[in-house]
C-alpha cells in the first residue's frame, strides 16, 4: 500500500498519512475536514463529490488519492475569497438555485470548470458539463439559470 | 397574560436554559399537534404545546418547533410567518428546529402539514408575543396601548402619525422579566391581503452555508474521538445468518468488529477502512426470497365483493354510450434523497445523542428509546437540516445502528450508508393495481365511475368530477417489498389512474379532453387551475402532441400541460405548463421551486423510474442502473401560480407531483393512439 503524505489542495501543499488506495473523496473529507464535496452514489453518476484537478472536474468517489499525484486539488472551500462568494456562488444564491443543497457543491464546481473553459457554453457544452449532476430536488431549470448569470458575470468582469 | 397553561416544568426548563425574557407556547388540541399516542376512548387527553417562541433580554428571538429542513426551505417561510406577526426582520429570527431536548412533540414533517398547521400556530405565537410586548410598554409608560406599535424590533409610542415620541427595543423592554404567555383564541391575525413579509420572495435562510460548503449534514459532522461504522447487510430479504469468521476483518488496524445476533458491524478511523473490513468478513447466509416484478401485479390484487355498490354501477354501464374498463399500473420506486441515511451517535453517562437525517425525530427517538430500553430523557435526537428526505426519511435505521456500534466501541460512531444501502434496506414509495370502470352518455357526461386501487393507497383517490354512480376504493395488499411514504405517493398512483381514465372516456366520447373535464367538473378551484394552465399553453390553438392533466390533493390544486416529441421509442418532453393553487402564497419563490421540484420527481415515475427485483434481491441499487431525472430530462417548465389571500395556505411539497404522469399519458396517446397504463412508461 503506497502511503501519499502530501497533497496539494486549495493553493496549499498540505501533509497527510493517507493510503493512496482509498478514495480521493474520504481524504479530502475525513483526513482534511473538507467536507464540501459529499458522497452520493459512489460511482461517479451524481457529481455531488465533484472537485477540481488541474482545472478539469473529477468524481473524488471514484478516483484514488494515489492518482492526483502532483495535480492540484481546488474544492467549494477555496471558492469564496476574502468574504466574496466566487460569481458562481453568488449567481446559485441570487437564481436561488438550490432546495436541500446537497447537490450544491458539486453543480457549483462542476459549473466553475464549465466556465472556465467555455465562458459562454453551448446547450451541447452545457450538458456535457453538467448532466452528470444530479439535483434529486428537480430545480434544474434554477440552476441552468445561475449558470447563465455567472456566465454573464464573468464575461463583465472577467 | 394567562400564564396557568404552560406548566411551571416548561417554565423553570425554559427560564434556566435561555435566560429571562418572554416566552410565549402554542397549545393545540393533541390532535391538531399531531398527536396519535393517546388510546382510544380514553380521557380526554390534555393540551399539547406545538411550539413555543422566546425573546431574550438581548432581543434575540428564537422560535422552537419540532419541524425539519430537508429542503422544502420551511426554515424560511416559517421564519417569514414569525416576522410578519412579530415585526423583526427575518433575519433576526433562530429557527431551533428538530432538537428533541428543546422542542416541543413534534408528529414529524410529512403530508403537507408545515405550512397549514406550524405555519399557523408560529403566526398566532408571534402576534401574541407583540401583544404582549405592547401591553408591557403601555404598562410602563402609562400610555393607552391605542397609540403603541410594534415596528421593528421596537415598540414605539407615535401620538400622531410621523411624531414618534417614545420608543423602545424588546429586549430593553424585557429587562429583568421572566414572563410566559400562551395563544389565547382572541389574537387577531393579518389577513394575508395585508402581508408585507409573508407572501413576498425570501432567499434561503442560511443560504449562503449551502453554497460555500460549510454548513454540515449529518453525513458531514464529525465529533472528537469518532470512529466509522459499517454494517454487514445480508444478500437477500429473509436470509438469515448462519455463521461468521471474522478473524482477517479484526486482524486490520483499528477496526473493531461488533456482534449482536444477526447485526453485525464493524468500526474503523475512515471510511475506505470500515468498507475493506466489511469486506473480509466471511459470512454464511442461508433462506431468503421473494416475487419478482413479473408476478407483481397477481400478488398485489385483492379478490373483493362488490355487492349492491357493484350492481348500480353495472346497472349505470347498461345505458351508457361509451364504456371503459381498464387495469393501470405503478411500480415500486425508491425515494433517492442524495443524502443517503446517516447518523452519528455518541454516548455519555448513560445518555444517547444521535444526530441524523430524518423527517420525525420524536419517531427515531421513539425508535431509540425501544431499541435501548432507556427512558425517554435519556435519548436525544437532533436533525441538521438534511439532504432532502421525500417521504423516505421517516424510520431511524442508520441512527439506531449507529448507537448500537458507539454502545459497543464505547466512541462516538458515524454510519453514512452507501447508496446501494440507501436502495436496499430504506424502503419505497408502494406499488399498486388500479382497475376503472367508467361510462359516458351520448353528451359526454359521466354516468358510472368504479375505483379500486389495490396497494398504493387512498390519498386522493375520490374523484373531483361529478357522477351519479359511484364506488370507489382503496385496499390494502401485502407487499412483498417494504413500502412506506413518499412525495404525494397515493395522489400520483391514483390521478394517473383518474386521468388516464378520463383522456380514454374524452377520445372514446370524441371530445376534446379539456372540454370533456369542464364539462364533468363542478370543483371551481380545480376548474380556475385547469383553465389557468390551458390558458398559458394556447391549449386550444396547440401544434405537436400535447397532453392535459389535473388533480386536488392535500389542499392544493394542480392542472399539467405538456408537449412531447417522440424520438423512436422514448419520450422527449418539450414544454410543460403547470398551474398551482394552494391558498395564499407564503413565498412565491420556494412555491415556484416546489411546484418545479415536484414535476421533475414526477418525470421520473412517469417515465423511467422503477425497481427491479427478484428472489429476495434488489436488481438495479446504484445510480447506473436507476435513472432518475437529469438536466437532459427537463425542459423549460412555466408556472402559473394562483393566488388565493382569501384562502388559508397549504403545503405543496406533494399535490404538484401528481398531474404530470398522466399530462404525458395523454400526450402519448395524441401522438401514437397508444395509450399509456403504466408507471414508468418503460420497465
Amino acid at each position: 500500500m503506497a502511503t501519499i503524505t502530501r497533497l496539494h489542495v486549495n493553493g496549499r501543499d498540505v501533509a497527510l498519512q493517507a493510503d493512496g488506495e482509498r478514495i480521493l473523496l474520504s481524504v479530502l473529507r475525513d483526513d482534511l475536514g473538507l467536507t464540501g464535496c459529499k458522497p452520493g452514489c459512489g460511482e461517479g453518476q451524481c457529481g455531488a463529490c465533484t472537485v477540481l484537478v488541474d482545472g478539469k472536474p473529477v468524481r473524488s468517489c471514484s478516483m484514488k488519492a494515489a492518482a492526483v499525484g502532483e495535480g492540484k486539488v481546488r474544492t467549494i472551500e477555496s471558492l469564496e475569497q476574502i468574504g466574496k462568494l466566487h460569481p458562481v456562488q453568488q449567481a446559485f444564491l441570487d437564481a436561488d438555485a438550490m432546495q436541500c443543497g446537497y447537490c450544491t457543491c458539486g453543480m457549483i464546481m462542476s459549473a466553475v470548470a464549465l466556465l472556465e473553459e467555455h465562458p459562454a457554453p453551448t446547450e451541447q457544452q452545457f450538458l456535457a458539463a453538467m448532466d452528470g449532476n444530479i439535483c434529486r430536488c428537480g430545480i434544474y431549470n434554477n440552476i441552468r439559470d445561475a449558470v447563465k448569470r455567472a456566465a454573464e458575470t464573468l464575461t463583465k468582469n472577467p | 397574560m394567562k400564564t396557568s397553561e404552560v406548566s411551571a416544568m416548561d417554565r423553570r426548563h425554559f427560564f434556566k436554559l435561555l435566560g429571562g425574557g418572554l416566552f410565549v407556547a402554542y397549545l393545540a388540541e393533541p390532535s391538531k399537534a399531531q398527536e396519535r399516542r393517546g388510546r382510544r376512548g380514553g380521557p380526554p387527553r390534555p393540551m399539547e404545546v406545538s411550539a413555543w417562541l422566546h425573546i431574550g433580554e438581548d432581543g434575540s428571538v428564537k422560535i422552537f418547533t419540532g419541524k425539519t429542513e430537508v429542503g422544502q426551505n420551511i426554515r424560511t417561510s416559517l421564519s417569514q410567518a414569525v416576522a410578519e406577526e412579530l415585526h423583526v426582520p427575518v433575519a433576526s429570527i433562530q429557527m431551533v428546529m428538530a432538537d428533541t431536548d428543546l422542542v416541543p412533540f413534534d408528529m414529524g414533517t410529512f403530508g403537507s402539514r408545515s405550512t397549514p398547521d406550524m405555519a399557523l400556530h408560529l403566526r398566532k405565537v408571534a402576534a401574541m408575543a407583540r401583544q404582549a410586548l405592547i401591553d408591557l410598554a403601555a404598562k410602563e409608560w402609562g400610555y393607552s396601548d391605542r397609540h403603541l406599535q410594534a415596528v421593528n424590533g421596537r415598540v414605539i409610542y407615535e401620538p400622531t402619525p410621523g411624531q414618534v415620541e417614545k420608543n423602545v427595543g424588546y429586549g430593553e423592554l424585557l429587562k429583568g422579566q421572566q414572563l410566559t404567555a400562551t395563544v389565547t383564541d382572541q389574537i387577531k391575525l393579518k389577513p394575508a391581503t395585508e402581508w408585507k413579509v409573508a407572501g413576498t420572495s425570501v432567499g434561503k435562510v442560511g443560504g449562503h452555508d449551502f453554497v460555500t460548503g460549510k454548513h454540515h449534514y449529518t453525513t458531514d459532522m464529525s465529533l472528537p474521538g469518532m470512529v466509522h461504522g459499517k454494517v454487514l447487510r445480508a444478500p437477500a430479504y429473509g436470509a438469515k445468518l448462519k455463521s461468521l469468521d471474522d478473524s482477517q476483518a479484526k486482524a486490520l488496524e483499528g477496526v473493531t468488529v461488533v456482534r449482536d445476533g444477526d447485526f453485525v458491524g464493524v468500526t474503523a478511523p475512515n471510511p475506505s477502512v470500515a468498507t475493506e473490513a466489511l469486506g473480509l468478513l466471511k459470512a454464511e447466509w442461508e433462506g431468503g426470497s421473494g416475487p419478482s416484478n413479473k408476478e407483481l401485479w397477481q400478488v398485489l390484487k385483492n379478490n373483493f365483493d362488490r355487492g349492491d355498490q357493484g350492481k348500480q354501477i353495472d346497472d349505470a354501464l347498461a345505458s351508457s354510450a361509451h364504456k371503459l374498463e381498464q387495469t393501470y399500473t405503478v411500480e415500486y420506486i425508491a425515494h433517492c434523497p442524495l443524502e443517503t441515511r446517516a447518523g452519528v451517535a455518541e454516548w455519555k453517562d448513560g445518555k444517547v445523542t444521535v444526530w441524523t437525517g430524518s423527517q420525525r425525530p420524536f419517531g427515531v427517538k421513539d425508535e431509540l428509546v425501544s431499541a435501548f430500553s432507556l427512558p425517554s430523557e435519556k435519548v436525544r435526537v437532533i436533525v441538521p437540516d438534511t439532504g432532502s428526505g421525500f417521504g423516505g426519511k421517516h424510520s431511524g435505521e442508520a441512527a439506531i445502528e449507529a448507537a448500537r456500534l458507539a454502545k459497543a466501541v464505547g466512541k462516538p460512531v458515524k454510519i453514512s450508508w452507501s447508496r446501494e444501502e440507501e436502495f436496499w434496506w430504506a424502503y419505497f414509495r408502494p406499488a399498486g393495481v388500479i382497475e376503472v370502470k367508467a361510462g359516458v352518455d351520448a353528451e359526454g357526461k359521466l354516468t358510472a365511475w368504479e375505483f379500486h386501487n389495490h396497494n398504493s393507497g387512498g390519498a386522493a383517490i375520490e374523484t373531483p368530477y361529478e357522477v351519479p354512480a359511484k364506488f370507489v376504493r382503496s385496499h390494502g395488499s401485502k407487499s412483498p417489498l417494504r413500502q412506506g411514504s413518499y412525495r404525494g405517493l397515493a395522489a400520483s398512483a391514483n390521478c394517473f389512474a383518474r386521468e388516464s381514465a378520463m383522456d380514454e372516456l374524452a377520445a372514446a366520447a370524441e371530445m376534446d379532453p379539456l372540454e370533456f373535464r369542464l364539462k364533468n367538473l363542478k370543483d371551481e378551484r380545480l376548474r380556475a387551475v385547469l383553465e389557468a394552465a390551458a390558458k398559458r399553453f394556447e391549449w386550444k390553438g396547440r401544434k405537436g402532441h400535447c397532453g392535459i392533466a389535473c388533480g386536488i390533493d392535500k389542499g392544493g390544486y394542480v392542472a399539467n400541460c405538456v408537449q412531447i416529441e417522440l424520438r423512436g421509442e422514448e419520450v422527449k418532453i418539450v414544454r410543460i405548463v403547470a398551474a398551482f393553487e394552494c391558498g395564499a402564497i407564503v413565498n412565491p419563490m420556494h412555491l415556484k421551486n416546489q411546484v418545479e421540484g415536484s414535476i421533475v420527481m414526477g418525470l421520473g415515475g412517469a417515465l423511467f423510474e422503477a425497481i427491479q427485483f427478484a428472489d429476495g434481491k434488489i436488481l438495479n441499487p446504484v445510480f447506473s442502473k436507476y435513472r432518475v431525472p437529469r438536466f437532459s430530462d427537463v425542459p423549460p417548465i412555466d408556472i402559473v401560480l394562483v393566488n388565493r389571500p382569501d384562502l388559508p395556505s397549504a403545503g405543496a411539497g406533494e399535490c404538484p407531483i401528481m398531474a404530470i404522469a398522466p399530462a404525458i399519458g395523454s400526450a402519448i396517446f395524441e401522438a401514437t393512439k397508444k395509450r399509456l397504463r403504466a408507471m414508468p412508461k418503460s420497465v
